[in-house]
């Protein structure tokens, strides 16, 4: 437990995947205009990355890798298959929140589909695999992740609203000052770089 | 007169058209800055030249393969299942990029760790076949794919160049024509230790950090819509 919410914090502030490590940015710029489109995006950000993590752990470990099932080192499959099972579990998702709720599903909209192609899922479940996380460290991230992602666009997005208030040069308008507002963004997060979560749960 | 232009024709056998499709995507449809295609890998790699140049390869690979396999198929492909018949070729072509990497060149490949995966949800990938080779001729398409390539490549290595220089004081770093520029011991050409007019520099730890990729592509946005209106976002 102390690990879950220890790799749940750290993946959402200090490693957040979009202020440092650039995923999910185009979505990120695409959809920041105003904050009720930004929340439909991150929701189901968060829905798909907490699902897909674990799954993509679960096909790694049981499927691709050398002690798997198939006995066979399959690792150069990787990103086909990754692809594959999130492009098909966007479309489940799709499907089991149409049924579900349709108020939810009428306000994600067109956002669902897109998320086949943020980089932030694929960037996900890759860092898994180079990181060597396990089960319930995956799922921690993958939520944690998500979580993180959820925020900066939400941030971003007010902030944007509010720009649009000021008078700013005309070349800068847009997207260049979204940019620069990032990267004011990520240094307040990398104020966050220094603290090791686990010092909020070991009880020193 | 006419003669000229056949011989010009010969050494440079390309249309007017295709010259386009192959330079425009340099400045006026760059992907990046004017499409907002492919920022991830494009800020995340940049922190020094020679992975950013790789990148660059790499992608432009991508693009211009996946572009000419998807011209040729693409009468053959259902509506319906196009995304993922796109995905599995960029898919392919990405592994085959990877495998070919950590062969030849596995400290690059190390330094790159997941974004030379992620150039198969590089949007500008996925944008141009797309918008482009769905419904033009290989051959265009390929020119297409390499020019968008191109565009991409040509900020990246801006990007770097100036957080190379200013971060670390070298160029390069990591190849053979490795250039140690400035910096505070005797390796490097300008040695601020004892160069009397730069002993005030230092380098820029900023540089380095992910924030300042973000700032350096606010500003080349701003030069470039500076010095084309028609690019300037009204909204």
């Amino acid at each position: 437990m102390e690990d879950f919410l220890n790799i749940f914090i750290r993946s959402a502030f200090v490693e957040n995947l979009v202020l440092s490590y650039f995923l999910g940015m185009c979505s990120y710029l695409a959809v920041s205009k105003s904050v009720k489109t930004a929340m439909g995006l991150g929701l189901a950000v968060i829905f798909v990355l907490g699902i897909t993590v674990p799954i993509n752990w679960l096909i790694n470990h049981y499927i691709l890798s050398e002690g798997g099932l198939l006995g066979m080192d399959l690792t150069f499959l990787r990103f086909i298959l990754f692809i594959a099972v999130i492009a098909s579990m966007v479309q489940l998702v799709e499907m089991v929140i149409e049924k579900i709720s349709p108020a939810l599903y009428n306000s994600l909209g067109i956002f669902l589909p897109l998320i086949t192609v943020n980089c932030a899922i694929l960037g996900a479940s890759l860092f898994m695999i180079s990181r060597e996380y396990n089960f319930t460290e995956s799922v921690a991230f993958g939520l944690g992740g998500g979580f993180g992602w959820f925020l900066a666009i939400i941030a971003i997005a007010a902030i944007r609203e509010k720009l649009k208030y000021s008078n700013i040069p005309a070349p800068l308008r847009g997207l260049g000052i979204a940019f620069i507002i990032t990267g004011l963004m990520g240094m307040a997060f990398m104020g966050l770089m220094g603290i090791d979560p686990a010092i909020f749960f070991s009880g020193k | 007169m006419a003669e000229v232009k056949e011989s010009k024709k010969a050494l440079f056998p390309m249309t007017k058209k295709e010259r386009k499709l192959l330079f425009d995507p340099l400045n006026d449809n760059n992907p990046v800055t004017v499409q907002v295609l492919g920022i991830c890998s494009a800020l995340a790699v940049t922190s020094m030249l020679l992975p950013s140049i790789v990148m660059a390869i790499a992608v432009t690979f991508v693009i211009a393969f996946s572009n000419l396999t998807i011209s040729l198929l693409r009468n053959y492909i259902p509506k319906q299942v196009r995304m993922i018949v796109q995905l599995v070729v960029i898919a392919f072509l990405v592994t085959i990029v990877e495998l070919t990497l950590k062969a030849y060149s596995y400290p690059v490949y190390k330094q790159l760790s997941v974004f030379i995966g992620l150039i198969i949800t590089n949007c500008i990938v996925m944008g141009r076949l797309e918008a482009f080779a769905m419904a033009n001729k290989p051959w265009q398409s390929f020119l297409d794919g390499i020019g968008n390539g191109l565009g991409y490549g040509i900020i990246l290595v801006i990007i770097s160049f100036i957080r190379e220089l200013f971060g670390r004081g070298t160029l390069l770093s990591g190849t053979p024509l490795e250039m140690k520029i400035i910096g505070a011991s005797s390796d490097f050409w300008i040695d601020t230790t004892t160069n009397p007019y730069f002993g005030w520099y230092v380098n820029n730890n900023l540089m380095v950090l992910p924030a300042a990729a973000l700032f350096i592509m606010g500003l080349i946005i701003w030069y470039q819509r500076s010095k084309t209106p028609k690019l300037i976002d009204i909204s």
